[in-house]
């Protein structure tokens, strides 16, 4: 097995590690301190989670080639349907026939 | 201990033993994807214990692979929790009254789960004391983390991820949590701006940009677009993540 530890990855989780909870205690601070949020801020903040999750979703499904890109459009139906453990579930046995049962 | 004491345990206990059920593949996925990615088993595990946010860690590790700039995969990892800005503020009232070390140690365990009973618990009029923050979070704490382990392992006897389908678990759950999301105002020009975005800067400018500038883009539409009524901007704040 490689070596336990390598110092740049050590550094980025550290400080991962510190943004993340800064984020845990960032909101409670700041609340404490102030009386408003400018609505349009809130509005941009609102937005961040599904504008960056997007960014993994949407190059993976184009360029994966056309067994991924088929279990993505999949993924979107089911997902709204269904939540995220049973909707793994479905993708993984869709891209899983399509791997070994009819390439 | 008190029966009072005696039932708070138990009642934190029980939901967080269904959280940390809800959350297992994703503690073991990411320990295996983590290793998968180049991560040792320990590496994976200090992620876990130090981030302990499921869908950063895993945005984190899916960076490492693209040998995207440090910098990026941090900012990356901020930027996926900063729903946390927004739980902390929303819960403020209701752990004003713990000290300082008391608040320190129990928002280091908020998540989504987290946030949410800690919200329905509050507005079902119970007090939220620290013993039950703490023993609701660590129920889940510690399972994550020797599933991260768990996982790790396994992903080292793991060959080929493609011909296990590992490969498209994360993007499927990423596709998972942006529709978590969906009830959320502008969530379908945020998403298409994004989503166009991210392909155009992958075409046009290359990996890693494309996070953040097909993220920028989906967060300029959400800051120009006119504004709903309040209780749609901060009406969902509980949804997103399992």
């Amino acid at each position: 097995m490689e070596s336990l530890f390598h110092t740049q990855t050590l550094l980025i989780i550290a400080a991962g590690a510190i943004a993340t909870y800064l984020t845990r205690v960032g909101g409670y601070v700041f609340i404490t301190r102030m009386k408003r949020i400018p609505p349009r801020a809130e509005a941009a903040l609102n937005a961040v989670p599904a504008a960056v999750l997007t960014t993994l979703v949407a190059p993976a499904a184009i360029t994966g080639g056309w067994d991924v890109s088929l279990t993505m459009a999949i993924a979107f139906l089911v997902g709204l349907r269904l939540s995220l453990l049973p909707m793994l579930g479905v993708c993984w046995i869709v891209v899983m026939v399509i791997r070994h049962l009819i390439v | 201990m008190t029966p009072a004491t005696k039932e708070e345990f138990r009642d934190a206990f029980r939901r967080g033993s269904a959280v940390a059920i809800a959350a297992a593949p994703f503690a073991v996925l990411f320990g295996a994807v983590a290793v998968d990615n180049g991560l040792s088993v320990a590496e994976a595990t200090l992620m876990s214990a130090t981030l302990y946010a499921g869908a950063s860690q895993l945005v984190g590790v899916e960076l490492f692979n693209h040998h995207v700039a440090p910098w990026l995969v941090v900012l990356s990892i901020f930027a996926v929790n900063f729903r946390h800005v927004l739980y902390s503020a929303a819960i403020a009232p209701h752990i004003r009254h713990l000290t300082f070390w008391e608040k320190a140690t129990s928002l280091f365990l908020l998540t989504d789960p987290q946030f949410a009973e800690t919200e329905r618990r509050a507005d079902r009029g119970i007090r939220v004391s620290y013993p039950w923050l703490m023993v609701l979070g660590l129920s889940v704490y510690v399972p994550w983390l020797f599933l991260t382990i768990l996982g790790a392992f396994l992903g080292n006897l793991i060959g080929d991820p493609k011909a296990i389908g590992i490969d498209v678990l994360l993007p499927v759950y990423f596709m998972g949590l942006v529709l978590g999301f969906r009830s959320r105002a502008h969530w379908l020009p945020v998403v298409l701006a994004s989503g166009a975005g991210s392909i155009l800067a992958l075409h046009f400018v290359g990996s890693p940009w494309h996070v953040s500038l097909g993220a920028l883009a989906g967060i300029i539409v959400a800051a120009l677009l006119p504004l709903d009524d309040a209780e749609a901007v901060a009406g969902d704040v509980a949804e997103g993540e399992a």
